[in-house]
């Protein structure tokens, strides 16, 4: 493989795995905050048992994501020379404020959060609870302009092939910003409702009948069940958004070839690229066209309007693009069936946990990562269906590679990947080794006798 | 906006100089905790316990600066950013797996099941030592020009072995701070056994920055510069004999003076900075490129700096709050 290939794969890689971590802390850090107002509201100790075990995968997930963060900042500049040189002036200052604005924010008050619940007054460690969410999101909300703006750039003119802004407005609220923010917390939310709902299934499963268990268990499945049906609709509005502003893409989603009406809605489908037409097709008529324009005969864009004269090829490749979409929707689907089953059964004559089926609870722990696998097939979706531009309309991909022998790449791609299976095994083994502590009772330990003046620090808990 | 003249030249000099703040602090900050991390085998595995306990909630803000140094370099200087990496492009990788792995360390090692804490210390170890390593070397091929000859490898080979001393040092000098009893004797030992490695490290850069650069040789050796620098040399072994007195000091009953290593290994790191700042200034990859050449426009960097103005102080607040309330001995860390 060349030089080219292999630094996709290898952002590729980074990218992916880094994803999964964010994805939980941006909204556990809320989830740990409403824990902890609801312990402050109440006074009931199983919102601070809650709270523990949750702010130790908090910790955890929180580590994984700044050092696989920190290897991205890395490879702007080893891998992408390219993307920088030419869209610097506009990804540059979005990059600072994300640093400047919430990376210092959620790193200096995690300490206090983790740490200072008997060092510092309750309402310091609440706040802390709260910065660190803040700052959590507020990444989020950063990394989302630029990857919206490399999407549907505007507010900026090129001079010399390098861009310079003309607008912060038009760029930080570039059309397809709000969707994708929205759509991607919302994808945080329910990553974060599942995990919890599947951990805390786990527990109950192995016999955990305590209070706490029972609160995250219901916080976790009534939290999917809200949001769900709030990410389907976000996700259709984000869909009919991608319609207008990058058309191939969703020709490539829905594997329609030819510029057409009465476009049926394909539920499987081998794409072939070489033969420019789909094998095995199975659809519903009509419904793509029904979706996307809201009649059956309307028109939707097909790829082969996005083939050069040449037989240059600019739309995306088409086999991953539609598959990476149905298994995002169809996760999506099954999230809506079990948190929704889950909560009638709880819901109906107020039985709580004990209502639901123990094949249902069994449903749950593998769905514990349903969250993720939706989430990395939605970006697969959108950044491969962005191919083979970089910045769409402005730089494509091959331009902005760097000249590094491909032996290099892939040497640190090996080393890479194989770092980065261990610690995916490692993490995922951690949270069920803890889930598994928790059943057999992770009561506080008495504090070991510390030393003269180390003593002397430890404020009475508050 | 004029007020201060061209922008041209005060932006990409301002950028220079925060980005160089930057790597100050982050070389002090996460220095001492990599350190930490480097003596990791020489302790025992109770005192293993307290020196994580010691770096535990900083680490996470310290390898923060490195990001808003590396940050600063790929906004304001891109094209330098994309020549420095390129050209760095392996020791960076063993950078980046040396801190994924010491980063994810900190959290299995009291998180995993209890038989497999042996091999997340050991990991932790050979991530903070990668680390180390990987920087001591860039900053050798750095000093170097970034050329590729065999004699280039050899003395970036060695500044990697002393920044990793260095580390250690500063690293054992915060021990001495944030600890008691014997892990505090041994931290004692700990530094003095690294000063060598301070004063080898300075001396071998002192000397190959202007051996390789006829242009730094002028710099630092024309009248009458030669007697305005004089006082960073004489000040540097000025801290030096400083550092090593407060060492003799100590352990001792009212832990008078554990302060006082950690303090003079700063002052050492900033004396070395201005000098390497000094050497280097226009150049922002040597000998190729200067600041001025490299910047971005000025539009841009105009915006991040209005941001920075009123971030960076807050900033500072916070960050001096967290190391307040965790300030004095370390005690081991939970989470109630």
């Amino acid at each position: 493989m060349d030089t080219l290939m292999l630094s996709r794969i290898q952002f590729g890689a980074n990218i992916s795995f880094h994803i999964l971590f964010p994805t939980i802390t941006i909204a556990l850090g809320w989830v740990l905050l409403f824990f902890k107002l609801r312990y402050n509201a109440t006074g009931n100790v199983r919102w601070m048992e809650a709270y523990r075990f949750w702010v130790k995968v908090f910790a955890l997930s929180f580590a994984m994501g700044v050092v696989s963060g920190i290897t991205m900042s890395f490879q702007f500049g080893t891998n992408w020379p390219g993307f920088m040189e030419t869209v610097g002036n506009i990804a540059g200052p979005l990059l600072a404020y994300e640093v400047m604005t919430a990376f210092f924010l959620e790193a200096v008050f995690l300490g206090i959060m983790l740490f200072g619940f008997s060092r510092v007054p309750g309402w310091l460690h609440t706040l802390a609870t709260f910065l660190v969410a803040f700052g959590t999101t507020m990444s989020a909300f950063w990394i989302l302009v630029l990857n919206s703006w490399m999407h549907t750039p505007q507010g900026f003119e090129m001079r010399d092939g390098v861009a310079y802004a003309t607008n912060w407005f038009e760029i930080i609220f570039n059309p397809s910003m709000p969707y994708r923010l929205i759509h991607m917390l919302l994808a945080s939310g329910l990553t974060v409702a599942f995990l919890i709902a599947g951990l805390s299934a786990f527990r109950w499963l192995l016999g955990d009948r305590s209070n706490s268990v029972r609160v995250t268990l219901k916080t976790g499945v009534f939290m999917g069940a809200l949001l769900i049906p709030m990410q389907i609709f976000m996700g259709d509005m984000h869909g009919l958004n991608t319609l207008e502003y990058q058309p191939q893409k969703v020709a490539a989603m829905e594997g329609n070839w030819e510029t057409q009406s009465n476009v049926p809605l394909l539920l499987f489908a081998i794409p072939d690229e070489e033969a420019r037409e789909n094998r095995m097709e199975v659809g519903i008529p009509n419904m793509a066209s029904i979706i996307l324009k809201h009649k059956a005969d309307g028109v939707v864009p097909g790829l082969n309007d996005f083939v050069a004269e040449d037989g240059t090829v600019m739309h995306p490749p088409v086999a991953p693009v539609f598959w990476s979409f149905r298994i995002m929707v169809g996760t999506g689907f099954a999230m809506l069936l079990l948190s929704w089953a889950a909560s009638y059964l709880m819901l109906r004559r107020k039985r709580g946990p004990e209502g639901v089926p123990k094949m249902m609870m069994f449903a749950m722990v593998p769905m514990a990562f349903s969250g993720w696998v939706a989430t990395l097939a939605g970006w697969y979706t959108t950044e491969i269906g962005r191919q083979p531009w970089l910045v769409q309309g402005v730089l494509t991909t091959e331009t902005a590679v760097a000249d590094v022998p491909a032996p290099f790449v892939g040497t640190t791609l090996a080393a890479y990947l194989a770092i980065y299976a261990l610690l995916l095994a490692a993490y995922i083994g951690v949270l069920f080794f803890l889930a598994r502590k928790a059943v057999d009772g992770d009561l506080p330990r008495p504090r070991t006798p510390l030393s003269g003046q180390a003593i002397a620090r430890e404020i009475p808990a508050e | 906006m004029n007020l201060f003249g061209d922008p041209t030249v005060w932006l990409p000099f301002t950028f220079a100089a925060l980005m160089g703040v930057s790597i100050l602090v982050y070389v002090v900050l996460d220095g001492f905790d990599l350190g930490v991390g480097v003596l990791f085998p020489f302790a025992t595995d109770a005192e293993k316990d307290i020196m994580v306990a010691s770096i535990g909630p900083f680490w996470d803000a310290n390898e923060t600066w490195l990001v808003l140094a590396i940050g600063l370099l790929l906004v304001a200087f891109p094209t330098a950013h994309g020549t420095i990496l390129t050209a760095l492009y392996l020791p960076v990788a063993i950078m980046l797996i040396g801190l994924i792995l010491r980063g994810v360390a900190f959290e299995f090692r009291v998180k995993a099941p209890t038989p497999h804490k042996a091999t997340w210390n050991w990991l932790f170890f050979a991530g903070s030592l990668m680390t180390s390593l990987a920087q001591g070397f860039m900053l050798g091929k750095y000093v170097m020009g970034l050329e590729g000859t065999l004699g280039t490898w050899a003395f970036a080979a060695i500044t990697a072995v002393f920044l990793t001393v260095a580390y250690s040092m500063i690293g054992a000098c915060w021990l001495i701070l944030k600890t008691e009893t014997e892990l505090q004797a041994k931290a004692v030992t700990w530094a003095k056994g690294g000063i060598w490695g301070l004063i080898l490290g300075l001396g071998a850069v002192s000397l190959a920055t202007p051996l390789v650069s006829p242009r730094i040789f002028d710099k630092w050796f024309s009248a009458p510069e030669i007697f305005l620098l004089a006082p960073l040399p004489i000040l540097s072994a000025v801290m030096v004999l400083l550092l090593w007195r407060s060492l003799q000091r100590l352990p001792n009953v009212t832990d008078k003076g554990s302060r006082a290593p950690f303090t003079y290994a700063i002052l050492l790191y900033i004396l070395a900075f201005c000098g390497l700042a000094y050497s280097f200034y226009p150049y922002v990859v040597p000998e190729q490129l200067t600041i001025y050449e490299a910047a971005s426009a000025p539009e841009s960097l105009m915006i991040i700096l209005v941001g920075a103005i009123f971030v960076i102080p807050m900033i500072g607040g916070y960050t001096a709050l967290a190391y307040w309330v965790f300030k004095g001995k370390a005690a081991e860390l939970r989470y109630d």
